[in-house]
């Protein structure tokens, strides 16, 4: 049986004056997914999460959320979606626990602040007023309002920018307990190892258009270049590599990178080096991440522009 | 509409205030100074010629006018001169007035004839302008008795009384102070907040949960007017105790203050709205609220001001809610306060419907 979507667009269109920040794009989230959108500055992420949250309104296309059309309905959405904003902000002089308890008492739950300030570890200044949280902290407080109503589907839009690698490990593992609880997610992010660890799929974004969308390992297995191998450079090697083996290399300063195809051809370089008395001082083999995909696709299409 | 999401809003937005230390001064420290201020430079300083109103129902006639001449040259008083087609009794409650003085059609007829002819003379015996006018009237009668020597007195003075009493500059400056108040705690407060809270999308944040744009505004206007009703109290008591003003508090106050803090979050609300930044709301703000301050009978009854001025007062909207204020507290006249009132909610009701307009927590 197939999950059903909990997000369908198709040729979705918003432009701001003559900047066209979302050019016609279509995708469906599933229930229970992660979907992360990826993309550089200005690629139209934030403009689309809008869209799907009922706070922008597209010029064209259509948008349903929950078979609802988010611009339209966004107060019988109010319940199921919880939102994090990118750059969230909150009343000057409200401290962490005021804002929570606040939340609660309009979505008419019970008070949760403590288990939520646990949650991001924003115990320790659950008294400061928000003017005075650091930069992460009021991120975490905009964590745990979109939690506050217990929603289906949970927005977050950059939330672990800016944020200390203890605290970004704790964010990872909060998106995977949403996951866990069944929750639908959508994370945007600049951080490709983090879409590649936590995303079911991803769509990597440019200049307000998807320019692939799927799963991260479906994505590197298509737009990969393979498992590449990095070794230290010597002459001897070089030669072997290219002219025996007729492997694809290329020398970039005091290492070589090769493009394998087999365990075969890994094997060979160990040997030939084992037979000619080379120390290998570096070898390292890596497959292309996420990240290597992205910037080539990005650089690609700024080429193409 | 919700009240638990009213009393939500308020518990937060009042602790978000009271933490801030501008706004306090502005609330409670800043009348206070004003009053202090103002109260001992003017207090007790009346000018030498009180305020006489006369009404000439024989305009036609010489002995009359020559009667208000030789009273004016007195110097005792300050004559302004009453329509004689009006009622007298009516026009000086109107006019929240203490002396006025009725010359009758038959005076220079009845002067020249030798016979009895009464001048009324309306005054509130309790204030004490009001005799020093009563003896200007006297001298001036005697005078004209003698001067033609009659053995009978021609002229009899009679007396009427009359309610109104004159004020005490601190009794026009408290409700001025209040009007201030009135003004200006919701209208710098709701322009700065809702210019930063649109910059900071915290209404878009807000428009997130369900919490409603009117249970917003109504927690902004409950608080305006606790804060403005704690304000006023402590004007009336600093005036009253310190400055030993003799104001008549009523129950009148609350529907002025009631309205005037309504019409001034809906302003500031819509100031905010309005403008596209912070810097451009604080502009707007100051434009709208800086010559409503000094210009709607705050520090001084506007009718020292020039008469052109006088008209710019009469088109601000807090002329209408300190002139209903000084009507009910220090003149008891509350057929011109009703005036006032009505005025007063005709333009709240079209500032507010501006602002029901103007006003949203979305963007496109
Ligand atoms: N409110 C706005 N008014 C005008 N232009 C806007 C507005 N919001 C976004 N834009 C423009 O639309 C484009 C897409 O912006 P968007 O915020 O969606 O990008 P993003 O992918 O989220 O970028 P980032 O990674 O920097 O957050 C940008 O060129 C931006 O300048
Ligand atoms: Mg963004």
């Amino acid at each position: 049986m197939k999950p059903e979507p909990a997000i369908s667009a198709s040729e979705v269109h918003k432009s701001y004056g003559s900047i066209k920040a979302v050019n016609g794009i279509s995708f469906e989230v599933l229930k229970g997914e992660v979907y992360s959108f990826l993309g550089p500055n200005g690629a139209g992420k934030t403009t689309t999460v809008e869209m799907l949250e009922g706070i922008r309104k597209p010029d064209s296309g259509a948008i349903t959320v929950f078979d609802e059309e988010p611009w339209v309905s966004a107060s019988k959405l109010r319940n199921r979606v919880g939102i994090m904003p990118q750059d969230f902000r909150f009343i000057e002089r409200i401290t962490p626990k005021e804002a929570i308890r606040y939340y609660c008492t309009l979505f008419g739950v019970p008070d949760k602040s403590g288990q939520l300030l646990d949650l991001v570890e924003l115990t320790e200044v659950e008294d400061v007023y928000f003017q005075n949280l650091s930069g992460g902290q009021k991120q975490k407080v905009g964590i745990c309002l979109a939690l506050v109503n217990d929603p289906e589907l949970v927005f977050l839009d950059e939330p672990t920018t800016g944020l200390d690698p203890k605290a970004r490990r704790k964010i990872w593992e909060l998106i995977r307990k949403l996951k866990k609880e069944g929750r639908t997610v959508i994370l945007t992010t600049h951080y490709l190892e983090e879409a590649q660890m936590l995303a079911d799929r991803v769509a990597i974004m440019d200049h307000g258009k998807i320019i692939i969308e799927g799963s991260p390992s479906d994505i590197i297995k298509k737009m990969g270049k393979g498992r590449k191998l990095v070794l230290q450079y010597s002459d001897s090697l070089y030669a072997y590599l290219k002219e025996e083996l007729k492997l694809d290399c290329s020398r970039s300063g005091e290492s070589i990178n090769v493009s394998v195809h087999s365990n075969q051809d890994v094997l060979r370089v160990l040997e030939f080096a084992d037979r000619n008395n080379i120390e290998l001082t570096s070898f390292s083999l890596n497959e292309d991440t996420l990240e290597d995909i992205f910037v080539d696709l990005i650089s690609e299409q700024e080429e193409s522009q | 509409m919700k009240l638990k999401n009213i009393i939500a809003d308020l518990k937060v937005y009042s602790r978000n205030y009271m933490r801030s230390t501008t706004a306090i001064f502005f609330v409670f420290i800043f009348p206070l100074i004003l009053m202090l201020l103002f109260g001992s430079i003017f207090s007790g300083s009346s000018s030498s010629a009180v305020p006489l109103y006369v009404q000439n129902m024989d305009s036609s006639g010489n002995m009359s006018n020559t009667f208000i001449n030789t009273l004016n040259s007195t110097h005792f008083v300050d004559i302004t001169m009453i329509p004689d087609n009006v009622n007298i009794q009516t026009y000086i409650s109107q006019h929240s007035i203490t002396a006025a003085l009725v010359i009758p059609a038959n005076f220079t007829s009845s002067y020249l004839q030798g016979k009895q002819v009464n001048l009324i003379y309306y005054n509130n015996p309790a204030v004490s302008t009001s005799s020093v006018a009563q003896q200007a009237i006297s001298v001036t009668v005697q005078l004209f008795n003698s001067h033609f020597a009659q053995k009978n007195q021609t002229i009899a003075l009679v007396s009427a009384s009359v309610t109104t009493h004159a004020a005490n500059y601190i009794d026009f400056l408290i409700p001025g102070l209040i009007g201030l108040v009135i003004l200006t705690s919701p209208m710098f407060s709701m322009t700065y907040i809702v210019s930063s809270y649109k910059k900071d999308k915290i209404f878009r944040q807000l428009s997130l949960t369900p919490l409603t744009k009117s249970e917003w505004f109504l927690s902004k206007f409950i608080w305006y007017l606790i804060i403005s009703a704690l304000s006023a109290i402590m004007i009336i008591t600093v005036g009253v105790l310190l400055f030993h003003s003799s104001l008549s508090l009523s129950l009148y106050m609350i529907p002025f203050l009631v309205v005037g803090v309504f019409m001034f979050t809906s302003l500031g609300v819509l100031a905010g709205s309005i403008s596209r930044s912070e810097e451009s709301a604080s502009v707007i703000g100051n434009i709208i609220t800086f010559p409503m301050m000094f210009l709607s009978g705050t520090f001084f009854p506007i009718a020292i001001m020039p008469g052109w001025l006088q008209s710019v007062a009469h088109v601000l909207p807090l002329y209408y809610i300190i002139d209903g204020l000084n009507s009910v507290t220090i003149y008891s006249n509350y057929r011109s306060a009703l005036l006032d009132l009505v005025v007063s909610i005709a333009v709240a009701a079209v500032i507010f419907a501006l602002t029901v307009l103007k006003f949203s927590w979305k963007e496109q």
